[in-house]
Parts: structure tokens; C-alpha cells; sequence
């Protein structure tokens, strides 16, 4: 966090000062280390027995906060006897298909009550989904469920949630967690009793990650980890608590609220899949659960597609629902480029972003790249991506001929953050207003102007067309005011039709005023109130000294501007704090409605004694004591009855390259992980002998991400002037590395040279029997700019996630020898002698290092 | 000026020989450094703004002489980041300033060797006309087994995470109104 969030690290600091524990988790030792009560390095990929390690030891010494759990979570939720755990089955849940490596997850459900997942189930195929949907509603016996689960306070069934988890992280002792982790038992003691101590009603503990939880082919299961020990210890919902997303970027939050991600339409509505027919309200009942906030998804749908389509959508053409185009499987950026080298797709917009160097295995990308029809860059200056068809590592290498690329190029100026108005949402979800300074100069535009004309442009030359497939782009609402000498169109009008009107043309003030009957328009329900009185909500910028703490009227956060998502969980069930020391939401009786210094996250008058009718819908369905309001059961998930790809609960396997057998189960890595055959992407063997050893990949707090915004500023390419690795001295003199010189590193996929770093700050482990050592290689580096070397991302191969499709980058094996990489032709062929020796010969996907595993070809 | 006198004028001679023994004071001074203003005193203005690195979303003010950014400091008033910047926003200057900025349009011909000009009205127009004809060329009313799809799978997107959410916005209803499902964003990695 000190290094990539260094300003947000300043109150970790004041919390230390002020008596808080710091304690950092990380394969390396970084500024936050030095700064921190206590480093603890692990082996990059197992954080989930690490966090299971903590959850048993919660579990095994009866150090839960009971309160919290019953009342909140739904660990005394009884699950399906159907469900088999993997301490009984290998390392596997029940449900799994071998031969489509995937999981029927039917037996994971409630027993006897539907649960949905909040977004639906949007990486599913269509059959899948129909399938599992139907299951929800009707169950597996055919009898119509309820919307609550049966439940156990007493905590004792055997088929209860909290008895599940239990059982299920039993062995993940102090001793598993060091021969899994390579952390010493009593250092992780030292761990747990912190955790623990400082939880409860009169304390919180809050967890911090980044982007070291989330790019792992279990990266999912990380957090979900780490949501149930904070669920455990009552530390979600409360000041001082959470599960605190590092997002990396100024607007990557943004970016995924309004999404532009393929299997999201915005405010999480999941996109349409492919069907012979489908309504509207088909579409919303297989997707969002009855009960919950989520039981408004029709109001939130239709106002989006009447923000789209206006006066086209009307109700007798389903507010043209049927103009949405489908998605029928995995869409994801690594799929695409496989698509590119496969030659199905033809145009690719590349519009701030450097993939070249910034996505996994470089290699791929650039393939991708060299074998589309045009490709569209903007960007601030001339990136890597750009650049390609002249300067890839492969042109070097003989693998591409400039000559013999037919991709036609179009890379254009964009304008910087200073010449533009616009709306980031940073990692708490609070949207800030940038207002412009100046005017970008030639031809620097903003991505807004780019899109605004580029559309206006293709609806001019299809205008007239009598083509159905054309309505949707025709019927378009595509009008916005433009401003100045190059018509730049009113990002504040943009903001304001993403806010959302009612019925008399003024802009709404909240989601709970969207109806589905088409009287309301938003382009993003949770932004809805963002524009509430015709004011620009994130341009509010009341000084910090002049507002509380929780500083309210700074920005905008959504939903609602709660700064505190959950809060409902900060009070007792009957609405007192749990503690003087914690308090933050109170119920008042006497003004019958929730206090405090943040929006309350729950019905502002909703009482806490509040019981919901029969039959009620949406969050008329959720009493007052229900604080997960998105959930259709109101409670905490400690277990997942639906929604997961790849297990109802966390379970540690390896990565797909990795030094050890997994120590817990015979299954090696995630079974469900999602594979991309090529020859250029190839996994290395478990415990291979030539590529013996660890590496992780991560950023710099002087660089920033692929380079495009760092390596091309003279006071940063000083400060981080060159690619270099980080290794340990013993490391060093295995090898015969020096410190300042140079090392080639090498995997299957490529070698990088890189200036080495001997540092004690790597240090090896011990773990699954043996020593481990590890490579540190920060990934920012291409060779445009003022800072150039080879690219650490290009070691990588695309291995994902099969819930999210985000690669495995934090954990990988190499090998790593003295001195640079060769040149040419002979790169490949040094590439090329390790894949012989380490037998990667045979057709790419053919490899099945764990034996059980099936490659997942999508 | 005689040398005495030139020497007398060493900075480390005075903190020295002088009172300001920790040269944070007089000793530090010259003729030089008090002429030095800051360059946020000359601006015209100051605008408001938010830093576009990381995520934590630090407060800059923008000081801008005429239509230039003349300097980039961390905003006072943030609750967020109470005037602090980190090495990368106090470098952001340099970001919008920096002479290696792409000002023009550049285009490559298919198999070409050299980048060209190209006007930007004729680049916009000359990517509508692809795009158009890549959706007609490669789009699918229905897959094999005759459920809509309505879309083209030869069209992709990948996108930075600096993007502003109006941005976000205009693309995803543009691409989801042409069909265009491949729409991704650095969000995804």
C-alpha cells in the first residue's frame, strides 16, 4: 500500500500512531514492510490457506463474535445433504464433471430455499444458466422454495453453514499453514491473536488488498477468504472494519460501474444471453433474486434502456430489450486475443491502455495485434501497442515481419486529465468532478468528443437504412450539447442522463424513485442521485476542516452517498451501537429513523424490530436486523449456495505453475481454472527441475502500470530508471548473480533480461519440503520512453479465474541465469531449448500437471 | 566584487562561520534563491482536480497561466489526501506537459514501413466506415442452433482505467447499440 497508494497510507500511519497494529502479508518486503509491526513474507499463491489458517483457528478457540454471526451472517443456515465438501471428496465439491471441467452446483444450495446470486450468474453459458436458474426457483425436489433459508442458532446441526466451515477448514492448522506458506507457526500465531484480539464489539480489524489477491486463478476465493473471517469477527458493515479493495487506477472502480466490461451492462445488470426467445421479465426473474434490493432489477433495466433508446422504448416492445446484443460464454480480453490470432476478430479499439506490455503473456498480445484488419490507438504518447508492428520483441526475433503485417494502423491523441471535465470514482466509490483547466492542443481530444463523433458519424452514414440490425444504432439517444471550437459534447449533460429523470424531465435523486413501468430514465442505477437537485454531486468540495470526519459533502459515493457500505451491521439488532467505542448508526425511536454521521445503508425509517409481510418483495421482503440488503436472504455469506464457478467455499490450490505438490488435497490447482491452448502459453510441470523457481510480478510506487503515464517522464524514468529483479543473496550465490548486473529470466512463454537487485528483502522459505526462492520482477517495462527495458508480463502465460477471467500473475515459476538474453533468432531458440528439456513439446493444452486436472479449452 | 567578498558569499562559509549553523536559514540564502518564486504564484488561476494514477483519487489544484499548465500541487482542503501527493501526482506536471506527447494523428498503411499524416476529420471518418463494414461483414443474427445473438464478434475493445465514467458511459451505449459485445477494460486485469 505504501508503494502503489502512498497518500491513502498516510492513515495507516495515523492509525498506527494512534495505537492500531499494522501487520503486511507479502512475498516481498516493501515500504509498507518497513513501516509495518510485523512483515510476513509467504509464497506468492497461497494466501487462501494463510486466511483459512485464520479462520479455523476463529473456529477451533470459539473466538467469533456470536452476536454478529447469528444476527448478520448466515452461518446457521442449513445447506442441501446433498452437498459434498472437499475433505470428502479429494480436493473437489460435489457437482464436478470431469469432462467439462465444471461444476453442476445444484447440491451446494440451502436445503429447501432459493438463493440468488446478486448479479445472476453472468459468466454461464445460457443452457447453464437457464438450468441453474430454474433449479433456484423450483429447487431439486420440484417444490417451490422459499426465499429464506431454514436455520439453526444453536449453531450445532451438522448441515449448518458454520458447522460446514468448520469442517471444511479443519486442517489448515499453524503447522499446515508453515508447509503450505513457508510461514513459521508461531509467526502465524502471532497473526491470529492480532486478528483476533482486535476484533469485536469494542474493536475492528480491516484487511487491505490489492491486486496481489485478485490476479490468480483463485483470485475470487481470495476474497471470499477474507470475507469470512471478517464476517466471523463481526468485522463488516463497522468503522474501522472491512475488506478494502486497493483498486489500482483513477477510475478503475468507475470502470466497472460502468462497466465497460463484456458480461455487465451498467450498475451490474448482467448482459443478455443468447436465447430463441426471451422477455424482459423472463430475463429478470432467471437473473435477480425476489427478495433484496435486487428485486428491483426490472425498474433499474428499464430506466437504463429508456436512457438508451428515449421515446423508441416504449412498454409494447419491451422498452427495446430485444435491441441488446448477446453474449453466450466467455468474452474476456484473453479470449478476444486468441480470437485475434485465430483471425475472427477484425477491429480493435485500444483507447488508454498499453496490453502490449500490460497484459499477461506479451507475446500473445502482440500476435493478437499483427493479425487484425485496423487497430484504433489513443493514448497521450506513442505506447508500445502503437508501435508494435515495428518494434515487438517478435520482429527481433524473426517470429513477425514488419513487411508481412497487415494491420492498419490509426493512433490518435487524447486529451489529459487536466483538459477535460469528468467524473473518476476511486477505490471508496466516491465520484470527484475534475474540472478542466485548459484546451488540449492539434489534434488531443477527449475520449468523450472521440465516441460523441464517432457516433454521430456512423448514425449519419447509416441514416435511412432500412436494415433491423441498424434500429438499435438509429434509435439511439445521441444527442447531447456540444461546446467550444471542436464541439466537445457536455460531459456535466452525460453525468446528468447517468444520474437518471423522472417523469417531469428533472433529475432524480435516488434509485428508490426508478419504476419499471418507463416513467423513469438512468444510465446507472446505483450512480442515480449523483445530479439530485440539478447539482453536480461529485464537484462538491466542502474543505475537509469545515465538515465531520466521515466528510459527507466531499464528492459523491454510491449508492446514495454512503461512505460505509453495510452499516446497518455497525449497530446491534435492536439498533444500538455495539459499542461507545464503534459507535456509527443508532436506530432513534423517538425520531423513528437511523442516526449517525453517514446515510444509513438500509431504509432510513425501517425500524430494527421491522418483520416483512408475507410474500413482500424486493427490500419490503427484508427485516429490520437483514443489513446485507443486496442478498435475497438479507445475511453475510460465510458460505456461497450460488454464484460461484468453482466452489461454494475458498479451498487452497496451487497455481498452475508451481515449485510443490499441494500439500492439502490430491486435486493440484483450481479444477474449474479456465485454460487457453497455444503454443506460446504453456504452463510448467509441478516441481519442475528447469524452472525451479518462484517469481511474482507487481508495480513500483514511481511507475505506473504498462509505462504510458511514467516511462516517458524524465523526473520518474529517473527515479525507476531501468527493468530490474529483485532476488535474495542466497539466491544470488546459487546462481551467480551480481548485484547491478544482469540476469536472463526464463519460463516457457519467454526470457527478459533485467538489471538484478541483491536484496535480503527476498528471502527463501521454506515450504512443501523444500526451499523456495523467489524473483521479484516489477512489470512496467517496454521499450518506448525515457525509462525502457524488456517486459516482465511477457514471462506470464494466460491462465484465469473461471468466475472473473482475471490471469494468474502473482505466482509463477522460472528459471533464472547470469547475464543478458540473447539476441535474434537465438532468444527463440533459448526459449525453445527449455520447452525440449522441459518436455513442452506435444500440442499446447495437452499438459495436465496434476493428472486429474481437464485444460478448460473455451 | 573582490574575492573576500565572493567567498564570503559561500553558502557553506556562512553556515559556518555564521549563526545558521544548520543551513535551514540565512546560510541557505543567495542572491539567486531570492529572486525564486514559486511558479503557482504567477497563475492566473487555480482549478480544481482530482490526480489520475492510482485510485485513491488525491485532490490537485492546477495552476494555469494562459491556456498552459504551469504547475500541479497536492489539494489542501482534500479529506482524502489532506494536500499530499504522491511521486507520481507530484510528477503530473510532466504528464501534461511532457514534449513527447502525441499531438498529431499517425496512420500506418496495412504492410506498411513508415508512419504517415492523416487528417483527424478523415481518420474519424475512415474508422466509421470500418467499423460499419467490419459489423456487416461479421455479424451473427443466430448461432447453430437458432438462438438470437444479435451482434458482431469482429469488433473488440480494451480500455485504460483512467477513463472518466462519462467516457465509460458513451462507449459501452455506442458498442452495445452496434452489437460490439467485446468490450473490456483493464478493469478485467
Amino acid at each position: 500500500m505504501a508503494e502503489c497508494h502512498p497518500v491513502g497510507f498516510q492513515w495507516v500511519m495515523e492509525a498506527k500512531q494512534r495505537g492500531a497494529v499494522v501487520i503486511h502479508v507479502d512475498p516481498r518486503f516493501t515500504r509498507t514492510s518497513a513501516l509495518a509491526d510485523l512483515h510476513v513474507p509467504l509464497r506468492a499463491g497461497t494466501d487462501i490457506a494463510f486466511l483459512g489458517g485464520l479462520i479455523n483457528y476463529v473456529l477451533q478457540h470459539g473466538l467469533d463474535f456470536r452476536d454478529y454471526l447469528l444476527a448478520y451472517t448466515n452461518a446457521p443456515a442449513i445447506v442441501s445433504d446433498e452437498f459434498g465438501d472437499t475433505e470428502d471428496l479429494a480436493g473437489l465439491f460435489s457437482g464436478f464433471d470431469p469432462a467439462t471441467a465444471s461444476y453442476h452446483p445444484r447440491t451446494w444450495s440451502y436445503d429447501g430455499a432459493r438463493a440468488a446470486a446478486p448479479i445472476g450468474h453472468p459468466e454461464m453459458g445460457a443452457d447453464d444458466h437457464d438450468e441453474r436458474a430454474a433449479e433456484e426457483r423450483l429447487g431439486a425436489t420440484g417444490e417451490p422454495l422459499t426465499d429464506k433459508p431454514r436455520m439453526d442458532p444453536t449453531l450445532t446441526d451438522p448441515r449448518c453453514v458454520y458447522q460446514i466451515v468448520k469442517r471444511h477448514f479443519a486442517r489448515y492448522t499453524p503447522e499446515m499453514v508453515e508447509q503450505v506458506c513457508g510461514v513459521p507457526a508461531d509467526t502465524f500465531r502471532r497473526v491470529a491473536e492480532a486478528v483476533t484480539s482486535n476484533s469485536g464489539p469494542e474493536r475492528t480489524t480491516a484487511w487491505v488488498y490489492s491486486v496481489g489477491w485478485t490476479q490468480h486463478t483463485v483470485g475470487v476465493q481470495y476474497i471470499r477468504a477474507a470475507s469470512i473471517l471478517q464476517l466471523l469477527l463481526g468485522n463488516i458493515g463497522r468503522p474501522g472494519g472491512g475488506i478494502l479493495a486497493l483498486r489500482g487506477h483513477a477510475s478503475i472502480q468507475g470502470s466497472t460501474d460502468i462497466p465497460t466490461l463484456f458480461n455487465i451492462l451498467p450498475g451490474y445488470i448482467p448482459m443478455r444471453r443468447a436465447h430463441r426467445r426471451q422477455s424482459l421479465d423472463e430475463f429478470v426473474a432467471a437473473d435477480a433474486g425476489r427478495t433484496g434490493f435486487w428485486g428491483n432489477m426490472k425498474a433499474y433495466a428499464v430506466s437504463l434502456l429508456k436512457a438508451w433508446w428515449g421515446e423508441a422504448a416504449q412498454p409494447d416492445n419491451d422498452f427495446c430489450f430485444d435491441y441488446l446484443p448477446r453474449i453466450d460464454g466467455d468474452h474476456g480480453t484473453y479470449r478476444t486475443v486468441l480470437d485475434q490470432i485465430a483471425g475472427t476478430v477484425k477491429g480493435y479499439f485500444v483507447v488508454g491502455e498499453n496490453p502490449a506490455i500490460g497484459s499477461a503473456n506479451g507475446t500473445l498480445q502482440r500476435l493478437g495485434l499483427a493479425n487484425l484488419e485496423w487497430l484504433v490507438v489513443r493514448d497521450l504518447q506513442m505506447i508500445e501497442t502503437a508501435t508494435f508492428w515495428r518494434d515487438a520483441p517478435e520482429i527481433e526475433t524473426g517470429q513477425l515481419r514488419t513487411e508481412a503485417i497487415g494491420t492498419e494502423v490509426f493512433v490518435l491523441p487524447a486529451a489529459a486529465h487536466t483538459e477535460k471535465p469528468g467524473t473518476f470514482t476511486n477505490t471508496q466509490r466516491l465520484l470527484q468532478w475534475r474540472h478542466q483547466a485548459v484546451e488540449p492542443t492539434g489534434d488531443q481530444r477527449s475520449d468523450l468528443w472521440f465516441y460523441y463523433h464517432l457516433g454521430r458519424r456512423i448514425r449519419d452514414k447509416l441514416a435511412g437504412s432500412t436494415d433491423p440490425r441498424d434500429r438499435p444504432v438509429l434509435d439511439l439517444t445521441w444527442d447531447y450539447p456540444t461546446e467550444g471550437g471542436h464541439d466537445e459534447p457536455s460531459a456535466e449533460a452525460v453525468l446528468r442522463e447517468i444520474n437518471g429523470v423522472g417523469p417531469d424531465g428533472a433529475a432524480l435523486s435516488s434509485y428508490t424513485q426508478l419504476a419499471d413501468d418507463g416513467s423513469t430514465a438512468c444510465g446507472c442505477w446505483i450512480y442515480c442521485g449523483c445530479f439530485a437537485d440539478e447539482v453536480n454531486q461529485p464537484a462538491r468540495r466542502r474543505p475537509r476542516h469545515e465538515q465531520s470526519w466521515v466528510a459527507p459533502e466531499w464528492g459523491w459515493a454510491w449508492p446514495d452517498n454512503r461512505r460505509i457500505l453495510y452499516n446497518r451491521a455497525s449497530a446491534d439488532p435492536q439498533g444500538r451501537p455495539w459499542s461507545a467505542r464503534k459507535a456509527y448508526l443508532r436506530w432513534d425511536p423517538d425520531l423513528r429513523r437511523w442516526t449517525g454521521p453517514d446515510r444509513p445503508d438500509i431504509e432510513a425509517t425501517k425500524p430494527p424490530d421491522f418483520q416483512p409481510e408475507p410474500g413482500a418483495q424486493a427490500q419490503h421482503a427484508l427485516s429490520g436486523t437483514d443489513a446485507f440488503i443486496m442478498q435475497t436472504d438479507g445475511r453475510g455469506w460465510l458460505y456461497v449456495p450460488t454464484g460461484l464457478m468453482d466452489g461454494p467455499l475458498p479451498t487452497h490450490y496451487e497455481p498452475p505453475d508451481s515449485p510443490v505438490a499441494n500439500p492439502l488435497y490430491a486435486q493440484q490447482a483450481n479444477p474449474t481454472r479456465q485454460v487457453y491452448p497455444h503454443p506460446d502459453n504453456r504452463t510448467h510441470e509441478v516441481g519442475s527441475q528447469v524452472f525451479p523457481y518462484v517469481f511474482t510480478t507487481y508495480r513500483l510506487t514511481e511507475h505506473h502500470t504498462a509505462g504510458g503515464m511514467s516511462r516517458f517522464l524524465p523526473y520518474l524514468a529517473e527515479l525507476q530508471p531501468a527493468f530490474f529483479c529483485e532476488v535474495s543473496p542466497e539466491l544470488a550465490a546459487e546462481r551467480g548473480l551480481e548485484h547491478l548486473g544482469w540476469a536472463t529470466i526464463v519460463t516457457a512463454r519467454a526470457a527478459v533480461e533485467a538489471r538484478v537487485l541483491v536484496t535480503p528483502r527476498m528471502r527463501p522459505l521454506r515450504a512443501g519440503g523444500r526451499t523456495v526462492h523467489q524473483v521479484g520482477v516489477p512489470y512496467h517495462w517496454g521499450g518506448n520512453g525515457l525509462s525502457v527495458g524488456d517486459s516482465g508480463n511477457d514471462l506470464l502465460a494466460a491462465t484465469l479465474d473461471p468466475n472473473v477471467h482475471i490471469q494468474e500473475s502473482k505466482a509463477a515459476t522460472c528459471d533464472i541465469i547470469a547475464g543478458r538474453r540473447p539476441r535474434g533468432a537465438d532468444l527463440r531458440r533459448l526459449v525453445g531449448n527449455y520447452r525440449v528439456r522441459a518436455g513442452l513439446t506435444g500440442p499446447a493444452g495437452m499438459e495436465r500437471p496434476d493428472g486429474t486436472d481437464q485444460a478448460r479449452g473455451t | 566584487m573582490g574575492l573576500g567578498d565572493w567567498i564570503g558569499r559561500w553558502p557553506v562559509l556562512r553556515q559556518v562561520a555564521g549563526p545558521d549553523r544548520l543551513g535551514r536559514g540565512a546560510a541557505s540564502r543567495s542572491r539567486h534563491s531570492d529572486q525564486l518564486a514559486p511558479r503557482t504564484t504567477a497563475a492566473d488561476r487555480v482549478v480544481k482536480s482530482v490526480c489520475p494514477y492510482c485510485a485513491v483519487g488525491c485532490g490537485q489544484d492546477v495552476y494555469v497561466s494562459g491556456n498552459r499548465v504551469t504547475g500541479i500541487e497536492g489539494d489542501d482542503d482534500s479529506p482524502i489526501s489532506r494536500g499530499r501527493l504522491c511521486p507520481k501526482g507530484a510528477a503530473s506536471e510532466q504528464l501534461v506537459n511532457s514534449p513527447t506527447r502525441l499531438t498529431r494523428v499517425r496512420y500506418r498503411r496495412p504492410y506498411g514501413t513508415e508512419w504517415e499524416d492523416l487528417d483527424l476529420d478523415t481518420a474519424l471518418d475512415m474508422i466509421a466506415d470500418r467499423v460499419i463494414d467490419t459489423r456487416r461483414r461479421t455479424w451473427q443474427d443466430t448461432d447453430a442452433r437458432g438462438r438470437v445473438l444479435n451482434r458482431t464478434m469482429g469488433i473488440a475493445h480494451l480500455g485504460g482505467a483512467t477513463l472518466d465514467n462519462e467516457e465509460n458511459y458513451l462507449m459501452k451505449k455506442l458498442y452495445t447499440a452496434l452489437g460490439a459485445i467485446q468490450v473490456e477494460n483493464q478493469a478485467r486485469i
